[in-house]
């Protein structure tokens, strides 16, 4: 697992090739990358981080769906700093056998990095700044992993 | 009077905006022994201090680095950490 907690913009093709490079076993791999959105008349956003806890909180929840899931490899970069509407903020790149453990590992670690990672959205508009308050959609969508799921059978 | 000396207490977005400061050392009195009830002494300590922790609902906890609940025992605790709902992502 590559885990990256950076100022810097990331190349989604670049940590697809590094993840795949020699390997003949993978046969999937998926990606989500976030966005920063220009919703509304938002100029910026800063992401702030706690250093030391964020790269042990997403370490813990790779590992978790390394048990899960029958990965062969995973990584995660989440920026932070000030960034702009259209900068990437996150990438999860995930790599299996098959695409069902590939998906659902991206989407399992995306929906908690939004709730349980120690990072924190402030958004800077004309005449303000405000902290982005949580959204219940978030928690909801991470406590549906809650329930242990058995890893999928093989599959095509 | 017994004090548990020598804790580092650290904040992080509007909890630290609010709070004044990122991070700090303190001397607990005896008889703080869980997160909630560190909270409610935090709160008693002045104006800013009531502000940041006028909600104790919404406040999160970590203990060295990992998720903690109010009910977490403080023993042997050497960095509290005190921070809003996470919006990482």
């Amino acid at each position: 697992m590559a885990i990256r907690l950076q100022r810097e913009d990331f190349d989604l093709a670049a940590e697809v090739a590094e993840l795949t490079r020699g390997r003949t076993d993978i046969g999937a791999v998926a990606s989500f990358t976030g966005i920063c959105r220009g919703d509304a008349g938002m100029a910026a956003m800063t992401l702030e981080h706690y250093p030391g806890m964020a790269e042990a909180e997403v370490a813990r929840h790779v590992q978790e769906a390394e048990k899960r899931w029958p990965l062969l490899g995973v990584t995660v970069i989440h920026r932070y700093g000030r960034l702009v509407p259209g900068d990437n903020i996150v990438l999860v790149v995930t790599a299996a056998a098959h695409r069902e453990p590939a998906f659902a590992a991206a989407e399992f670690l995306m929906d908690y990095l939004k709730t349980r990672a120690p990072f924190w959205k402030k958004e800077e508009r004309a005449e303000s700044a405000e902290w982005v308050a949580p959204k219940g959609t978030d928690d909801a969508a991470a406590e549906r992993w809650a329930e242990p799921k058995r890893p999928p059978q093989a599959a095509e | 009077m017994a004090y548990l000396a020598g804790m580092k207490l650290i904040y992080f977005a509007w909890v630290r905006e609010r709070v004044g400061k990122p991070e700090e050392d303190v001397d607990l009195p005896a008889g703080i022994t869980t997160v909630g009830e560190l909270v409610t002494w935090l709160a008693g300590r002045g104006e800013e201090y009531a502000y940041a922790f006028e909600n104790a609902k919404v406040i999160r906890a970590a203990i060295d680095r990992t998720h903690v609940r109010p009910d977490a025992a403080i023993a042997g605790a050497r960095e509290i950490a005190f921070f809003p709902p996470m919006t990482g992502g």
